[in-house]
């Protein structure tokens, strides 16, 4: 059985040069957006936006400008984050969705209905339809490639190292000396998603991070769905109980009317 | 912020919304049905038979639209079926989507054999199968097919409230009242599905007088739900400053739930409100579910 494998991306490298998002389009064959017609969003340098069907990989460019010399770039590359405890998994009524000997999280393609239940159960909104397929489609982490021996498309092109792949024992090893290394150097960084006992039992594409997790469009403490499945479920029956006893009262023939006695055509 | 408002919407549009306010008029008018068929009289029989008749159909149409509204819609079956080892079933007993899927299914047989009964009832049935089916449910299994039906009525009407809040939207997930809100919505909805049909069946007066006063206490329990949804969204509930709050406002509050609330108490027609309260109970799943689908993650973060 092969070790838990993933990505750890620090951020902090990151040079936005976009190899990671071609190497992955290229290597799973996913088609341009709008026909290949250019669009850009208008407001910013990125005009990928967002993560979805077609966009497995996106390097997120956060522009944090106060006045043209007063500012910073971020720069993140986003992928699934083939959580331990993953969202989409639970909610899948297919079994289109599977975890891997690798412990990454895969969508069938061919099992997959596009039911699209997974895209709303993703808490960092990773999945979409892919037009193409008519089936829901994210980052498989490569599995085709991990089969043999080969490592994901992405990490395999980023030419700052800023996406590294490897088991995610030592890869929490190296990040963590990261961290403790950039703040020697008085940088504030953190880690988003490398603990075990964290949110979702942990990210197995987890990440090093310079400012707060919003501001990467990253949830601060991700969930799983079924947190609210107890409590809706619980208030339903007691909305059901309510009215099932309003109807019965209300809805049945009214015996006093049948016996004729005191009180008949009482209520209504 | 909520961390809801970092997932991605599923493009859960029209055909979906139909779906939640066809399914639950059909499982509230089921389970007043079914209430009825045990409880009731002999002159309430052509409300019963409305009731299984609109449950009928209605969940033939639900299935029709959760199917055509997938991606691969060819692929419904792999919601009941494990696609490469069938015969083995699909169910996840934690995923609300699962087991709405198999509660359709029963809903829809228990309901369509309740039907077939109620038309036996009436001589409608000139098929000879289907006349025996309608035959054997009538002559005696009827009052427990439908007790079954009406049972898995109320399921359908609650669980897509349910399915939203097992999500990580905005919204759907920020609170645990929709499943309850839905209930009775299916509730009201049913009761004036049943207002506006069952005379056309030979509905009494009475059975009538019956309906609408059970629809003016669903209308005040689904109002009560409704404000503790709104409550239980917290900050939230920002979202609903623009349209959709107005459509939840005006719409669902003012003409779906307060305004047949007034018809019912000055006793003014009884189909006038019955319209009001369905306008309503659409409206309701239109505005939940659309408030909640136009929130784009990007733009969140970006701060637009």
């Amino acid at each position: 059985m092969p070790e838990p494998m993933g990505f750890f991306t620090d951020t902090t490298v990151c040079i936005g040069c976009k190899a990671c998002e071609v190497a992955c389009k290229e290597w799973n064959q996913l088609p341009a957006e709008n026909g290949g017609i250019r669009e850009l969003s208008g407001d910013s340098y990125d005009n990928t936006r967002r993560l979805d069907g077609i966009h497995w990989r996106h390097v997120r460019f956060i522009e944090q400008f106060k006045g043209p010399y007063d500012g910073r770039w971020l720069m993140m590359s986003d992928v699934c984050k083939h959580c331990v405890q993953a969202g989409c998994l639970e909610v899948c009524p297919t079994g289109a969705i599977i975890r891997t000997e690798f412990d990454t999280v895969v969508i069938q393609s061919d099992v997959c209905n596009g039911c699209r239940a997974c895209i709303a159960a993703c808490p960092f909104g990773v999945i979409d339809i892919n037009p193409v397929s008519g089936t829901a489609q994210k980052c498989t982490l490569c599995y085709d490639r991990l089969k043999v021996g080969l490592e994901p498309a992405c990490s395999k092109a980023c030419p700052t190292d800023s996406i590294q792949f490897g088991s995610i024992v030592e890869l929490r090893t190296r990040a963590q000396k990261r961290v403790d290394q950039l703040k020697s150097q008085g940088v504030k960084a953190e880690l988003y998603g490398a603990d075990p006992k964290g949110s979702l039992g942990g990210l197995n594409s987890f990440y090093l991070l310079v400012d707060e997790p919003e501001v990467y469009g990253l949830p601060r403490n991700p969930q799983l769905p079924s947190r609210n499945l107890a409590k809706s479920a619980g208030f339903s029956v007691a909305s059901a109980a309510v009215l099932g006893v309003l109807a019965l009262v209300g809805l049945r023939k009214r015996r006093m009317d049948d016996m004729g006695g005191p009180g008949a055509g009482g209520s209504n | 912020m909520s961390d809801t408002f970092f997932s991605g919407a599923p493009h859960w549009a029209w055909l979906i919304i139909l779906y939640f306010f066809v399914g639950g008029i059909a499982g509230g008018a089921c389970l007043l049905a079914a209430v009825v068929d045990w409880f009731g009289g002999p002159e309430d029989r052509p409300v019963v038979r409305t009731g299984y008749n609109v449950a009928a159909w209605g969940a033939i149409l639900s299935g029709a639209l959760l199917t055509i509204d997938l991606g691969r819609p060819l692929r419904f079956w792999h919601m009941l079926f494990q696609s490469a080892n069938v015969p083995a079933l699909m169910f996840k007993g934690w995923s609300p989507i699962s087991f709405g899927a198999w509660a359709l299914l029963l809903f829809g047989l228990f309901a369509v054999l309740s039907a077939l009964g109620g038309m036996a009832e009436e001589g409608r049935l000139h098929n000879p199968a289907l006349r025996a089916v309608g035959g054997a449910v009538r002559g005696g299994l009827a009052k427990v097919v439908g007790g079954v039906a009406g049972l898995l009525g109320v399921f359908i009407a609650g669980y897509t409230g349910i399915l939203l809040s097992v999500t990580n939207r905005p919204i759907w997930a920020d609170s645990p009242w929709l499943g309850a809100l839905f209930v009775a919505s299916g509730a009201s909805t049913g009761a004036a599905a049943l207002i506006l049909l069952a005379p056309g069946r030979g509905a009494t007066e009475q059975s009538l007088a019956r309906l609408s006063a059970f629809d003016t206490k669903a209308l005040v329990v689904e109002l009560l739900v409704l404000v503790l949804f709104v409550a239980s969204l917290g900050s939230v509930n920002r979202v609903w400053i623009g349209f959709w709050g107005l459509v939840l406002l005006v719409g669902v509050v003012g003409l779906g739930i307060v305004a047949p609330l007034r018809l019912h108490l000055q006793r003014r027609p009884l189909a006038s409100a019955a319209k009001l309260v369905l306008l309503g109970g659409f409206l309701l799943r239109v505005a939940t579910i659309l408030a909640s689908e136009g929130i784009e993650r990007y733009r969140v973060a970006a701060g637009m």
